[in-house]
């Protein structure tokens, strides 16, 4: 076999975004040795272009219903598990609710600076769905503060850092994962980790859809690579579609609108001029009465939040996405196809202040001053709810020696995630990921290798180089895009579905036969291969669950079963694992909320 | 072919390489990044570049267009208009392939800068600060690590101190922690010494470069070149300190952190 490098680590961490980051520092502050594998450098995942804010109830600010209680884990809590349409473990958002403002408090202390309140405290912004205003936040570029804190933290307490790694494979040794397998971008030549325990932290997936928020990075690898090890998967379908995308110019489509513009007042109007979110058809009944009902009410609101509710273009993102959705469909766009968003009676100073980074994005890209005109917006993929199912308090997979934390795993959201609730979310469970990670590896040595399980993969990784005639995996990977885009987008039906699912089982085969010009080294079209292989499985199984869940809730809106049904789909979760050959699917019940839970959530009403 | 521009691109290793001129179609606001993937794409797919957020929000796709610095994702196509385009790799860093540089170097060196170490009696208990406390650092924060700064600086560039100078993007970090109203470390003598504040002859060069426009010379590296010459070269105010007139704040040595030596690992 082809000689690689070997490394042994006590904790392996595949992912260097902030889940990753933390839990690295949570190992090595347990006495581990660290290894830290990212695709990109440091510092370049999906985190540092998180912009709205970490959700914390730190408890602030006032609320934004005029209640005089500052803002609390309980309320956090109801609120995550409303916006999640119940699907989500109720265990893991109580840990979630409660632990997130320690974690908060604690970037403080390894440097992050967040933006202040006049009383010196960290400053917290509103957000779709948070009854309270919960985002800490500096400017909107919290994302970039989060991961550059972690990452010099994480230097600091002492790592090893593997950038422009590509893992592929997870090795096992029995039901056991002790190692991973993959490739240098750099030089194409073959590495090999051997570690006690692994922390999954490679993000989410939206690169199969053709207009997405996500970079090159979010191909799914993580999550197939966990799949092909045995664990089981999670709330596949739930694929959160931000309601604001850019949608010119074209090279911008898909690029994130933060949500802080609407935090900050930013306004939803059709090519009418109408202010559609006041469209009572367009707030669901479990959030009736909690928003404010005529546009004066919500202008009050910017000046005075005790006294009048907050604007419905706050919303939680499902409900946004779809009205916009369906705007559009209504012949009632904007120009390039998408609807306004207009910030502009904030002021130029206002804005520039507390929104430079998208003040820059547009003026710098779009050639649009947000200071002066509106913005075109349309929803994008943009984060992914479901994932590796994880126990709640250890973050362990079903398979011994594998944690995941972040986007990858699964659970903490249910059928739609709040904005802001991710960046609180790759702390909380980064670390505890970590510890766990920690812990286990104390009670275990290295495993073996068995170079059997490398040579397969080895074989299916160069086959693009060695084979003559094959597809090119962009063209491939660009007829994915099509078909998710066009029949697994928001608005989804059964006939669309098996479409899709048949389009997926046929690029698949075509797929089996790809070649790529060039070398081994740095060569994208060559990881390009390896990625779409990740991406087809992925959306297959995306598929196969949307097509299950007959009803609609969260992400999941089926116009062919449009109601939410409680009585049978609000029980269940869809778990995916493989089969020999098939990704099985199974509804699972769900674990019903303890009486004390359901007493916050009845309080709450 | 309706409206197309013409691009000329770095193609190469250590052992050497070439422009190749390719002809991509244009598109509205189009930037140079568009471009560079369209021609991975539609024409070579082994055209190496990095890349992520394509929003100037991560500093990955950092490369020279016509010799000057920039973030391929920000430089529009249409202000180069009429005239050519030519991209290269950064050229302080040692190439890997095509546009993609080696710079862990920069990694390797921020390694040596401990994070924040809290003052005591905010150990452990939320920061009470103003925003015009932190407005200053704030601005250092902006950085992305695109490392242009690193690439024009001449100190780096032409005359290759990399083994005295820790280079503008390292400036900006240090002033962030020293400037942090609650960091405990004293950091000027790294400055001094290992960082060679120094070698920095102010040619405002970083500054002009920086997408996030940081004052890197104005607002970071001038006021570390004041604290480290009040530190070590200024004798009245040594002497006024020495006599207690000056109280000096008391900040623990950088050396009572431990070193952890983190290490950024490279292919062989
Ligand atoms: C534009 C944008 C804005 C956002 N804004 C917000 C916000 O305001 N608030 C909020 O809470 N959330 C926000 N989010 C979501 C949030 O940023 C992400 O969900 C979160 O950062 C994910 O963190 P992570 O650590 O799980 O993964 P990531 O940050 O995605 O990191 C994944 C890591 O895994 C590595 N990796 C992946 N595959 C492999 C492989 N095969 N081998 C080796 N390494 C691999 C990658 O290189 C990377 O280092 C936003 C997301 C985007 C895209
Ligand atoms: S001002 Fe100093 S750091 Fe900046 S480019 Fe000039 S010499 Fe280099
Ligand atoms: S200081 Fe500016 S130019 Fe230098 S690395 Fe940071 S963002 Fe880039
Ligand atoms: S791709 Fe992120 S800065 Fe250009």
């Amino acid at each position: 076999m082809e000689p690689y490098d070997l490394f042994e680590y006590d904790v392996l961490i595949i992912g260097a975004g902030g889940a990753g980051l933390r839990a690295a520092i949570s190992a090595r502050e347990a006495g581990c040795n660290v290894g830290v594998i990212c695709k990109s450098l440091l510092g370049k995942a999906h985190t540092v272009m998180a912009e709205g804010g970490v959700a914390a109830a730190l408890g602030n600010m006032t609320s934004l219903d005029g209640s005089k209680e500052p803002d609390n884990w309980q309320v956090h809590f109801v609120d995550t598990m409303k916006g999640g349409g119940f699907l989500n473990n109720w265990r893991t958002v109580e840990i979630f609710a409660k632990e997130a403002p320690e974690r908060v408090l604690e970037l403080e202390q390894y440097g992050a600076v967040f933006d202040r309140t006049p009383e010196g405290k960290i400053a917290q912004r509103p957000f779709g769905g948070h009854k309270y205003r919960r985002l800490n936040h500096v400017g909107d570029r919290t994302g970039l503060e989060l991961i550059r804190t972690l990452q010099d933290k994480a230097v600091g307490v002492g790592m090893n850092v593997h950038m422009e790694v590509v893992l592929t494979k997870l090795l096992k040794e029995g039901d056991r994962v002790v190692g991973g397998f993959g490739y240098y971008r750099e030089t194409g030549k073959l590495v090999v980790f051997r570690a006690k325990a692994i922390v999954m932290a490679t993000g989410g997936w939206g690169r199969m859809f053709k207009y997405t928020s996500n970079s090159w990075e979010g191909t799914g690898d993580g999550l197939m690579m966990g799949y092909a090890a045995g664990a089981e998967l999670l709330d596949l379908e739930m694929v959160q579609f931000h309601p604001t995308g850019m949608v010119w110019p074209p090279g911008m489509r898909g690029i994130l609108v933060t949500e802080g513009v609407r935090g900050e007042g930013g306004i939803l109007r059709n090519s009418k001029g109408e202010r559609f979110m006041f469209n009572p058809d367009y707030t669901p009944a479990l959030y009736k009465g909690q928003f404010a009902e005529t546009p004066e009410e919500a202008a009050r609101w910017l000046d005075d939040k005790k006294n009048n509710r907050r604007p419905p273009e706050l919303l939680p993102r499902d409900v946004v996405a779809r009205a916009i959705y369906r705007e559009v469909e209504a012949g009632r766009g904007s120009e390039h196809g998408g609807v306004y968003l207009d910030v502009t009676h904030r002021g130029a100073a206002y804005i520039k202040r507390k929104l430079p980074s998208m003040y820059e994005q547009f003026h710098a890209l779009g050639n649009v001053d947000i200071t002066k005109e509106p913005m075109e917006v349309y929803p994008t993929i943009h984060y992914t709810m479901g994932g590796i199912r994880v126990t709640p308090e250890e973050c362990a997979s079903t398979v011994p020696g594998l944690f995941a934390a972040g986007e990858v795993a699964g659970g903490l959201h249910g059928a739609n995630r709040l904005g802001g609730n991710s960046l609180s979310d790759i702390i909380v469970f980064g670390k505890r990921a970590g510890d766990a990670a920690a812990a286990f590896a104390k009670q275990t040595t290295l495993g073996n290798i068995d170079e059997s399980q490398i040579t397969e993969e080895l074989a299916l990784l160069m086959s693009p180089l060695v084979d003559k005639g094959g597809e090119s995996p962009y063209a491939i990977h660009q007829d994915l895009q099509e078909e998710m885009q066009k029949n697994c987008m928001i608005a989804r039906t059964e006939e669309g579905l098996n479409h899709a699912l048949e389009a997926i089982l046929s690029l698949q085969q075509r797929a089996k036969h790809l070649s790529i010009g060039g070398d081994r080294r740095f060569n994208p079209g060559w990881h390009a291969a390896r990625d779409v292989r990740f991406m087809l499985r992925t959306s297959e199984i995306i598929v196969r669950c949307a097509l299950q869940r007959k009803e609609s809730r969260g992400a999941q809106w089926r116009l062919d079963y449009p109601k939410l049904d409680n009585e049978h789909w609000g029980k269940f979760n869809l778990v995916a694992w493989k089969n020999g050959e098939q990704a099985q699917i199974e509804a699972r019940p769900l674990d019903p909320l303890p009486d004390r839970l359901q007493a916050l959530v009845e309080e709450q009403k | 072919m309706a409206d197309t521009i013409i691009l000329k691109v770095y193609r190469g290793d250590a052992e050497g390489g070439e422009l190749h001129t390719y002809e991509v179609p244009k598109s509205p606001h189009m930037v140079v990044l568009d471009a560079i993937h369209h021609i991975q794409r539609n024409q070579e797919p082994s055209l190496a570049c990095r890349w992520n957020c394509k929003a100037a929000k991560c500093g990955s796709c950092s490369a020279e267009i016509n010799g000057m610095p920039r973030l391929m994702c920000k430089a529009q196509v249409d202000d180069y208009a009429g005239g050519e385009i030519i991209v290269t790799p950064m050229h302080t860093f040692p190439i890997i392939k095509d546009l993609v540089t080696d710079v862990s170097w920069n990694y390797r060196v921020s390694s040596k800068i401990p994070p924040l170490v809290p003052k005591p009696e905010y150990a452990d208990k939320p920061f009470n600060l103003q925003q015009i406390d932190v407005d200053r650092v704030q601005e250092f924060r902006k950085c992305i690590e695109c490392f242009l700064c690193q690439d024009v600086c001449h100190v780096l560039r032409e005359h290759q101190r990399t083994d005295g100078f820790f280079g503008p993007r390292q400036m900006v970090k240090i002033a962030s922690l020293e400037m942090h109203p609650m960091d405990n470390l004293n950091r000027r003598e790294q400055l001094k010494n290992e960082g060679g504040v120094g070698f920095c002859n102010i040619t405002k060069c970083c500054t002009e470069v920086c997408p996030e426009h940081i004052h890197i010379t104005d607002n970071a590296i001038i006021p570390l070149k004041e604290r480290v010459a009040d530190d070590y070269f200024d004798p009245v105010q040594g002497l006024l300190r020495k006599i207690g007139i000056i109280k000096r704040e008391r900040k623990q040595p950088l050396d009572s952190v431990p070193n952890e030596q983190t290490k950024i690992h490279r292919p062989v």
